[in-house]
C-alpha cells in the first residue's frame, strides 16, 4: 500500500512537470534562438547557441521602432488604468450603495459590456467625429471605457462587502456624500483598485485590435503592432525576430511577477464564492 | 436622511458618459449601418433593409463558413480548456511538490498578448524549420509532420490547440480557488463510507464545482465568439477562407471598404452575444448577492 501511493505521488510530480515543460518549451526555444547568429537560427531547435550573440537585441530595438512604441504602450496603459479606477471607484461606490431602480439599472447597463462585441467600424466613425483618431487622448478613452464593465464587476462586489455601519457613522460625524467617500470608503477600496489597475494595465498593453483600426501612423503604435510589422519585415530571420519577442514580453512578464496576487485575485473574483 | 443626496447616482457620470460614447454609441451605430449599402466607393449611404442579412444567412456561402467556424472554435476550446483547466487543477492540489511554481508556469501564457503568443507558435510551426516539425523529424517520425498552418485539414485544429494551450492556465487557476473552497469534511465522510476516487470526483467534486464551471463556459464562450487576435496573426483566415472567423471576416470587410456588410457580420455575432449576455447577467446578478 505504502509502495503503490509513493509510485503514484512519483508519477503526479512527474506528470506535473511534464505539463509545466509544455507550457516553457515554447519560450525557452525563442530565448535560446534570440541569441543565436542568422544561420544558426535557420532552424528552430533547442539547442544551445554556439556563442551568445546579444547583438540581436541591439538591431532589434533600432529597427523595430520599440522606443516610441515602447513609450506609446506605456502612456497608454497607465494613464487609461489611472482614470478607470478614478471613474470606477465612483462609480461603484453610488451605484452599490443607491439603492433605487436607475441605480441598479446603470450598474447591469454598464457591465452588459463584458461580453458585447465592440463594434470596430462605427467606433472608427464615432472616434473621427471627435477628432480622436490617431490621438492619445482618443485612446486613452477608448481603453479607459473598454475597462468599465469588468472594473466594475469587480468593484461593485467588494463595495458591497462593506459594512454600510461605517458611512452611518461618518455620516454622523458630519461627513457628506464626497468626503465619506474620499476619507472612509476609498482607502478601504485600495486592493480591489490595485487589482484594477493592474488587470487593466495588461490588458491595454496587450491590446491588438484596437490600435489595428484606430492607428494608422508608425508614431503612435504601441507595442504590439510595432512587433506585428518587424515580424512581416524580418519573419526570414528568426533570431532578431526572437529577440523582438523576448523584448516585448518583458515588460508584461515582470508586472506580472509584481502583481500576481492582484491578477489572479481579480480574475478569479466572481468564480470562486457560490 | 436621503440616500439619493448621499449617494447621489451622477457620481458614476463619468463611467456612464464614457461608455455610452465608446460603446453603445458605436453598437448602436453599427445596427444602423448593416441596413445600408455603406462602403468606401461613394459617400452616400443608402437605406437598403435587410439584403445584406440575406446575402450572409442564405446568399454567399462562404459567410456561413465564417459562423460555423467560430461557433466550431468556441465549442472546441471550450471544451478543450474546461477538461484539460480541471484536469490540471486536480493534479495541483493532489499534494504534488512545488504546486505554486507549476500554477504560475502554467498561467503565464495567459499575461502575454495574443500576438505573442501567435508569433511564438507560427515560427514553432513553421513547416520547414519549425520547433515542432524539426523534432518530429528529429525522433524518425517524418510522418507526423505537417504543414500544421497552410494545410486544410490542420490550419484550425492548430488554431484551436495554440488558443487552448495559452487559455487553460486560466480556466486551471478558476478551478483551482474553486477546488480549495469544498470543505474537506464532505471528502472525509465518503472515505470512511468506502468512496473511491472517481465516486468522490463525480459525487463530490464535480457537483460542488457546477458555479465554477458555469463561470469557465461562460468565459469561454464570450471569448470564443469574440476571436480575432489569434486567428489574425496564424494564419490571417486562410489558407483560403478556411480559418476565417465572424471578426475577421469583419476586417477584411472593412479593410476593402465594404463597412455596411462588414457592420452587418457585427450585428450578427452582437445578436448571438446580446442573447447570451442576458443568462449571464443573471448568473452573475445571483452570485453578486452572497
Amino acid at each position: 500500500m505504502r509502495v503503490k501511493k509513493r509510485l503514484i505521488s512519483i508519477g503526479l510530480n512527474a506528470l506535473a512537470w511534464l505539463l509545466s515543460l509544455v507550457v516553457l518549451i515554447p519560450f525557452v526555444v525563442i530565448v535560446l534562438n534570440s541569441f543565436k547568429s542568422d544561420a544558426e537560427a535557420k532552424v528552430l531547435k533547442l539547442t544551445l547557441p554556439e556563442k551568445f550573440i546579444f547583438e540581436n537585441y541591439k538591431i532589434v530595438y533600432e529597427q523595430g521602432h520599440l522606443g516610441g512604441s515602447f513609450f506609446n504602450s506605456l502612456l497608454h496603459s497607465t494613464a487609461s488604468s489611472l482614470l478607470l479606477v478614478f471613474v470606477v471607484a465612483f462609480s461603484a461606490f453610488t451605484l452599490s450603495r443607491n439603492y433605487s431602480k436607475l441605480s441598479k439599472f446603470l450598474y447591469f447597463f454598464l457591465i452588459l459590456g463584458i461580453t458585447l462585441p465592440l463594434n470596430y467600424i462605427p467606433l472608427m466613425e464615432v472616434m473621427k467625429s471627435l477628432g480622436m483618431i490617431n490621438s492619445h487622448v482618443g485612446m486613452i478613452l477608448l481603453y479607459t471605457a473598454m475597462g468599465i464593465p469588468i472594473s466594475l464587476f469587480i468593484t461593485y462586489a467588494f463595495v458591497s462587502n462593506i459594512p454600510k455601519e461605517l458611512d452611518e457613522a461618518a455620516i454622523m460625524d458630519g461627513c457628506n456624500g464626497i468626503k465619506l467617500f474620499l476619507r472612509i470608503i476609498v482607502p478601504l477600496l485600495t486592493s480591489v483598485l490595485v487589482t484594477v489597475f493592474v488587470l487593466n494595465f495588461l490588458s491595454v498593453w496587450n491590446e491588438f485590435t484596437a490600435p489595428l483600426y484606430m492607428l494608422n501612423t508608425v508614431e503612435m503604435w504601441p507595442m504590439t503592432l510595432a512587433v506585428y510589422n518587424f515580424f512581416g519585415q524580418f519573419s526570414a530571420q528568426w533570431n532578431l525576430v526572437s529577440a523582438d519577442i523576448v523584448l516585448t514580453s518583458l515588460p508584461v512578464l515582470i508586472v506580472f511577477l509584481i502583481g500576481q496576487k492582484y491578477i489572479v485575485g481579480g480574475l478569479t473574483s466572481g468564480a470562486v464564492k457560490g | 436622511m436621503n440616500v439619493n443626496k448621499i449617494y447621489p447616482w451622477y457620481f458614476s457620470s463619468g463611467a456612464i458618459v464614457l461608455y455610452l460614447l465608446f460603446i453603445v454609441a458605436p453598437a448602436l451605430l453599427g445596427i444602423y449601418y448593416s441596413f445600408t449599402d455603406w462602403n468606401s466607393y461613394s459617400s452616400e449611404k443608402n437605406f437598403i433593409g435587410l439584403e445584406h442579412f440575406r446575402t450572409i444567412l442564405a446568399g454567399d456561402p462562404t459567410y456561413l463558413l465564417f459562423i460555423k467556424n467560430t461557433v466550431l472554435f468556441t465549442l472546441i476550446t471550450s471544451i478543450a480548456k474546461t477538461v484539460l483547466g480541471l484536469f490540471l487543477a486536480l493534479l495541483l492540489v493532489s499534494g504534488v511538490k512545488a504546486a505554486n511554481l507549476h500554477r504560475m508556469i502554467i498561467f503565464s501564457p495567459q499575461v502575454l498578448s495574443f500576438l505573442i503568443v501567435g508569433l511564438v507558435f507560427k515560427s514553432l510551426l513553421d513547416p520547414n524549420n519549425g520547433f515542432v516539425n524539426v523534432t518530429l523529424r528529429s525522433l524518425g517520425l517524418d510522418v507526423l509532420a505537417q504543414n500544421w498552418l497552410g494545410s486544410l485539414t490542420w490550419a484550425m485544429p492548430s488554431i484551436m490547440a495554440v488558443d487552448t494551450w495559452k487559455g487553460m492556465g486560466y480556466i486551471m487557476v478558476l478551478f483551482i480557488a474553486g477546488l480549495l473552497a469544498i470543505p474537506r469534511d464532505y471528502y472525509e465522510a465518503a472515505s470512511i463510507d468506502g468512496a473511491g476516487f472517481w465516486q468522490k470526483l463525480f459525487r463530490i467534486t464535480i457537483p460542488m464545482l457546477m458555479p465554477t464551471i458555469t463561470i469557465a463556459t461562460v468565459l469561454n464562450i464570450t471569448y470564443g465568439l469574440r476571436v480575432f487576435d489569434a486567428v489574425y496573426v496564424l494564419t490571417n483566415g486562410g489558407p483560403g477562407n478556411a480559418t476565417d472567423v465572424i471578426n475577421t471576416a469583419v476586417y477584411s470587410s472593412f479593410a476593402k471598404g465594404y463597412w455596411g456588410i462588414g457592420s452587418a457580420l457585427s450585428t450578427i455575432l452582437f445578436v448571438i452575444m446580446a442573447i447570451i449576455s442576458f443568462f449571464i447577467i443573471r448568473l452573475m446578478n445571483r452570485k453578486v448577492e452572497y
